[in-house]
């Protein structure tokens, strides 16, 4: 943490995510609520969200990402509100401009790694057109997993069979795939040790480079700071509501 | 992927679970078609045994049981006809044609039915069709016996064969008429009617047979061979049955009235067509209690199937969840299920249209042989058609409940599942 820059950014034109004003509560989940007064990512920016576990990390991932919606407050991606997008709108838009890093992978165990990096070309087609560009959806993919260390057999076997360093490269070109404007990643590294998890790292950020990416990622883990131009720590962006 | 590759793929990642829901809606389907089947193939079965025959008469009895004893070979006449009425009520004008049949004989099980060469020629089934030769001909001798198509294929006869025919109906082996020998002079082609499962033999054969028997046991004091009886002049005393053909059908309620009221003997007239009808509306209240019983099936497997999808919820949660993140909306999750449930009840269907065709095939010859009823295999009919859309339909909506429940979860789960 010594090492790392920690900054707010409140707000700039050439930010990706704007939010401001927000209050959100699960619905039914009393007992979780948040708020964020203000907050903001700049493009292109590799930000580290640091918090302890159940300090609503995930919950501001899915906030950002346009899977919750807050009950009140703003959201604003790409210059785009997703707070006043139906839910429809507000779906294609997260396939779109969207790629996502689950913290257990979260592949779908029964697809080979390049039918989970095509997957969410199924739901959005400007990503689909940007991916098909040089050459087919799938090429692109075993491009990306090619690069990430994926190859040979293993492109074609069941995802649930590779290891779970392997595992995290295909979910990290799942992300990567047709380039979207934002990656976001919950806790991308926690399942790697500490030599895997820096490799993975230099991987990830050499693809989001390319890509032309912004990338978000949160963790409790305070020692991947180094990694990262811009660390965050979540209780100065989420402030816990008052119980009713 | 596409939804529906997305679909199967899932359903194959837990294939044990959906091949077992596939199989109980399967054995619904099997039931509620085989039921249907069966039902419809009887009422056509039964349907197809006669054509062409205007009245049915006998002995004074109920309309469906005259039916079933002289058509079907089913239970016993309660009492005779005699030959005297016979002959006066063939002469009556509207009448063409009149074809006497005599029951009360066996042979190893097989009814024998006494009646004249005419028989061959004015009994006709399914549509008009007349009865044709496999091999042989028609009796022209007094022993002469005609076999149906089951009786030659069971017992092994072919032409030149002797039978000895059993007196009595009961499948007990009882005293034989075994010193009046028959000779098997032709068989019959398959009908799919009880025809099939009859043993032919001349009026006055049967009277041969028994003119040295009295209330059932041979004479003690009165021995006639067979070479004897061919000298006798045989005249049969009395029929079982009159199977009548009308000069014009539109004389068909009165020449029924004629016999229902002729005074020398209580005898009934039945138009065959009719009395089918009094019979299905006898088998009516059984046919709705074995529906609803198929319909209640048809519900429990559909029941079993939502259980199912609603058991798996929890382990797929993980999987909806990454749907959502990488763009699949609410719409596309609540579309997954109902494809799924779609899918296992589709299969379902199918499996139980092929399981029914399949059982249909090997248990006719079973239910022909030991029923005597002959069921036809025919493609589904529209209301069969109808019933399995509807299931499918319902499958589908059934599944609304666990999508509906699926997408609420994935509301509340976000992106993060931890189970």
């Amino acid at each position: 943490m010594a090492e790392a820059k920690t900054s707010r950014n409140d707000g700039t034109a050439s930010d990706i995510v704007k939010m401001s004003d927000l209050r959100f509560a699960w619905p039914g989940v009393r007992k979780f609520q948040i708020s964020i007064d203000e907050f903001a990512l700049a493009t292109r920016s590799r930000t580290l969200l640091l918090g302890p576990s159940g300090s609503g990390k995930s919950t501001l991932l899915s906030l950002l990402c346009g899977i919750a919606t807050p009950q009140s407050g703003r959201i604003e991606l790409l210059g785009t509100e997703i707070t006043c997008l139906g839910n429809a709108a507000r779906d294609r838009f997260r396939a779109e401009h969207i790629g996502v890093i689950f913290q257990m992978f979260n592949l779908l165990p029964y697809g080979s790694p390049v039918d989970n990096v095509i997957l969410p070309l199924s739901f959005a087609a400007e990503r689909r057109k940007r991916a098909q560009a040089c050459h087919n959806a799938r090429t692109e993919a075993k491009r990306i997993l090619c690069d990430l260390g994926i190859e040979g057999d293993l492109l074609n076997g069941a995802a649930c069979e590779l290891s779970v360093g392997q595992q995290q490269r295909v979910a990290a070109a799942r992300a990567l795939i047709g380039s979207p404007e934002l990656i976001v990643a919950d806790e991308p590294t926690s399942a790697l040790d500490k030599v895997r998890e820096g490799s993975f790292l230099d991987l990830l950020f050499a693809q989001v480079e390319a890509a032309g990416s912004t990338l978000i990622v949160v963790s409790h883990d305070q020692t991947l700071a180094p990694h990262f131009d811009q660390v965050l720590l979540l209780n100065e962006i989420v402030r816990p509501e008052p119980q009713p | 992927m596409t939804l529906i590759r997305l679909a199967i793929r899932s359903l194959g990642n837990r294939w044990l679970t959906a091949l077992l829901t596939v199989l109980a809606i399967a054995v619904s389907v099997v039931l509620l078609l085989g039921v249907e089947k069966v039902r419809t193939g009887a009422k056509s079965s039964f349907a197809n045994t006669i054509s062409g025959t205007d009245l049915i008469i006998g002995a004074r009895s109920g309309g469906v049981q005259l039916l079933l004893y002289s058509v079907f070979r089913i239970g016993n006449a309660t009492n005779n006809m005699t030959w005297r009425s016979y002959q006066a009520i063939s002469e009556h004008p509207e009448i063409a044609w009149t074809v006497p049949l005599s029951l009360g004989d066996n042979h190893h099980g097989f009814r024998v039915l006494g009646t004249q060469p005419g028989y061959f020629v004015r009994y006709k089934y399914r549509r008009n069709q007349t009865l044709k030769f496999n091999s042989g001909k028609p009796f022209s001798d007094l022993f002469d016996a005609v076999l149906g198509a089951d009786v030659a294929a069971e017992l092994g006869y072919k032409v030149g064969d002797p039978i000895i025919v059993a007196h009595g109906i009961g499948k007990i082996r009882t005293a034989e008429h075994d010193d009046k020998p028959f000779r098997v002079s032709g068989v019959l082609a398959k009908t799919g009617t009880p025809v099939d499962r009859t043993v032919h033999v001349g009026l006055e054969a049967i009277e041969a047979i028994h003119i040295d028997w009295r209330s059932g046991r041979r004479r003690q004091d009165l021995s006639v061979t067979a070479d004897d009886v061919r000298k006798m002049k045989l005249k049969p005393k009395a029929v079982t049955a009159v199977m009548v053909g009308l000069k014009s059908r539109l004389s068909a309620f009165k020449v029924q009235r004629y016999v229902n009221t002729y005074r020398s003997e209580p005898l009934s007239a039945i138009l065959p067509g009719a009395t089918l009808y009094e019979l299905w509306a006898l088998i009516e209240t059984a046919e709705t209690a074995l529906s609803i019983v198929s319909l209640m099936v048809v519900v429990t497997a559909i029941l079993g199937m939502i259980t199912m999808i609603l058991a798996t919820l929890n382990e797929r949660r993980r999987e909806i969840a990454i749907l959502r993140s990488v763009g699949a909306g609410p719409r596309t999750v609540i579309g997954l299920l109902l494809l799924e449930a779609g899918i296992l009840t589709f299969a379902g269907v199918i499996t139980g249209v092929l399981t029914t065709y399949a059982l249909l095939y090997s248990v006719r010859p079973v239910v022909d042989k030991v029923y005597g009823l002959y069921l036809e295999i025919t493609p589904p009919s529209s209301f069969e058609l109808l019933a399995l859309g509807m299931i499918v339909i319902g499958g589908v909506i059934a599944g609304l409940f666990p999508a509906l429940r699926a997408y609420k979860r994935s509301l509340t789960d976000g992106m993060t599942v931890r189970n």
